[in-house]
């Protein structure tokens, strides 16, 4: 196996505070307080001894925890910003960082769609454009180039719906079991997506703790180890047109927009020295339930064309080759915001390796990959986590 | 048959940017203008301040012809804010000059939106400052003679 820092950084703690549609009372801070304890409660170690602080508000939170002396505001949401955790501990600025993020109180407006899913750039703002429309224009030229179906969405969304439905902490835990054609008969929002095809939104915190590999062995958990961490961008979000095909002078290779996230793969897969075929669960970002066909191409699961019938064969389903978004993901575990369900994805991978998941545990998982963003916001970032120490 | 129409009332106002205020311009007296790089002849689209083909600093204005084909699409049924009439159709827009648009289809129904539909601009002013472009079925691509 390949050498890299960050094969000298281990997960040791991750915890998510209470999710709902709604927290009454909660504030963006509460939920920060709440995640970042019960980070430090999941790993065995005392606030005390964290030395820096990546997240949201972090100057307001040290402050409160006497946490420090380094903080960060995150640079990017997401896994981005564990990687900014990482790189404090390989570079020797700090040994034990947290990594919190939470939402609370951004739906206020009680609007038909979530308010940071309004594009404001004046290319675009007046089309009446939402995250659900601009993800479905990569999704319709998807169907139109390779024949993918309503039915094929309707499949994935079931999938991630139910193992939400079992999941007991899910914001929508309870309420399924989903069929495909449930998910079809749900009211069209942005063809092809009908409502059960979209994420839905609500709030809560999490919160990850971060120390050197050397130190995890006194840790409550199993340690999980970044295997490999990558991005890819096509350029700033919900202004452009999201052409498929879009590419401009940073492409410069043979990725289209709409495979965005394949360069970060095959850097993942260069850092680990892994594939898709070690890969036993993919904790994936499911925005839209056409993304996960889509990343299962772009990251090299199967080929272009093929994850429509890759997610029919029953290897995204509960006991498949490749499980998906195990804990119902943003249609259905959780989505507060703009930061804590990216997070999220990474945490349900630290549950799996850890083996501790009380609902679609995936038996032996011993590697597992996470992803954050999708087309429509032209950006993926991948976490590739693995159970033994490089 | 439903004929899709523009929403234009009540929607927020697209706020210039100053590297836009020449396509703003444009669309006020009717032409549909982008930026081409003098070095490499790539259009530009949105507008900038380098070429993203080949990272020129030299970019001119010009105005198109307003036709090209649907490249994608999405018809809403859950509007964005209650000021978007339910079905209307965002749509990306390939002109014939070879760059992206997003837009919006009117004049036709939904169910003949087509990959590679011809289509030719068509304005609609929401403020003193702002025009949209819109994009319906070119009416020279009906009658079979060749788009320009």
């Amino acid at each position: 196996m390949p050498t890299h820092p960050y094969h000298e950084v281990a997960i040791v703690g991750a915890h998510n505070t209470r999710q709902a549609r709604r927290l009454p009372g909660e504030t963006m801070h509460s939920l920060l307080v709440d995640a970042v304890f019960g980070a430090c409660a999941d790993a065995g170690i005392d606030v005390a001894s964290v030395d820096a602080l990546v997240g949201q508000g972090p100057a307001e939170l040290s402050y409160d925890l006497g946490l420090g002396p380094v903080t960060r505001a995150m640079s990017s949401l997401g896994i981005p910003a564990i990687r900014d955790a990482a790189h404090l501990i390989t570079t020797g600025e700090a040994t034990t960082v947290v990594v919190a993020t939470a939402g609370a109180g951004l739906l206020l407006d009680d609007g038909a769609t979530a308010p940071w899913t309004r594009p404001t750039n004046e290319l675009v703002v007046a089309y009446g454009l939402f995250t659900a429309a601009e993800f479905a224009l990569m999704a319709r030229r998807h169907m139109l180039t390779y024949g993918t179906t309503p039915e094929q969405l309707a499949t994935v969304a079931a999938t991630i719906r139910n193992n939400g439905h079992v999941h007991p902490g899910a914001v929508y835990s309870g309420r399924g079991p989903f069929t495909a054609d449930d998910i079809l008969a749900s009211p069209m929002i942005a063809d092809p997506f009908h409502l059960l095809d979209c994420s839905t939104t609500s709030e809560g915190g999490c919160a990850m703790v971060l120390t050197r590999a050397d130190m995890a062995a006194d840790t409550r958990h199993r340690a999980v180890h970044i295997l490999g961490s990558a991005s890819d961008s096509f350029g700033p979000a919900y202004s452009q047109a999201p052409a498929w095909d879009l590419g401009g002078a940073t492409s410069g290779d043979d990725v289209p927009a709409g495979y965005v996230g394949r360069r970060a793969a095959r850097t993942v897969w260069k850092q680990s020295g892994l594939g898709p075929d070690d890969v036993d669960v993919c904790e994936f970002y499911d925005p839209f339930s056409f993304e996960i066909i889509r990343q299962l191409e772009a990251f090299g699961f199967c080929d272009d064309g093929e994850g429509g019938g890759l997610v029919m064969d029953g290897t995204i389903a509960p006991g498949g080759r490749w499980p998906v978004t195990t804990d119902g993901g943003t249609m259905s575990f959780g989505h507060a915001g703009i930061s804590t369900q990216q997070i999220q994805r990474v945490i349900r991978g630290v549950q799996q390796l850890r083996g501790t998941c009380a609902t679609m545990q995936v038996d032996g998982a011993e590697v597992a990959l996470c992803s954050n963003g999708g087309s429509g916001a032209l950006f993926n970032d991948l976490m590739l986590l693995g159970l033994e120490r490089p | 048959m439903t004929q899709l129409a523009p929403r234009i009332n009540g929607i927020p106002v697209p706020r210039m940017a100053p590297e836009s205020v020449e396509y703003w311009a444009g669309t006020r007296v009717g032409e549909l203008r982008y930026q081409r790089c003098t070095a490499c002849s790539a259009p530009n689209f949105g507008p900038g301040l380098v070429c993203r083909s080949c990272r020129s600093r030299d970019l001119e204005w010009v105005a198109g012809a307003g036709r090209g084909v649907v490249y994608s699409w999405t018809v809403v049924w859950r509007p964005q804010t209650p000021a978007f009439e339910v079905p209307y159709a965002p749509a990306i827009v390939r002109l014939d000059e070879g760059y992206d648009l997003l837009t919006a289809l009117v004049g036709l129904d939904h169910l003949e939106i087509a990959e590679g539909l011809r289509v030719a601009v068509e304005f609609h002013a929401i403020s003193d400052e702002i025009t949209l472009p819109f994009f319906r079925p070119d009416p020279s691509a009906w009658s079979g003679a060749a788009a320009g």
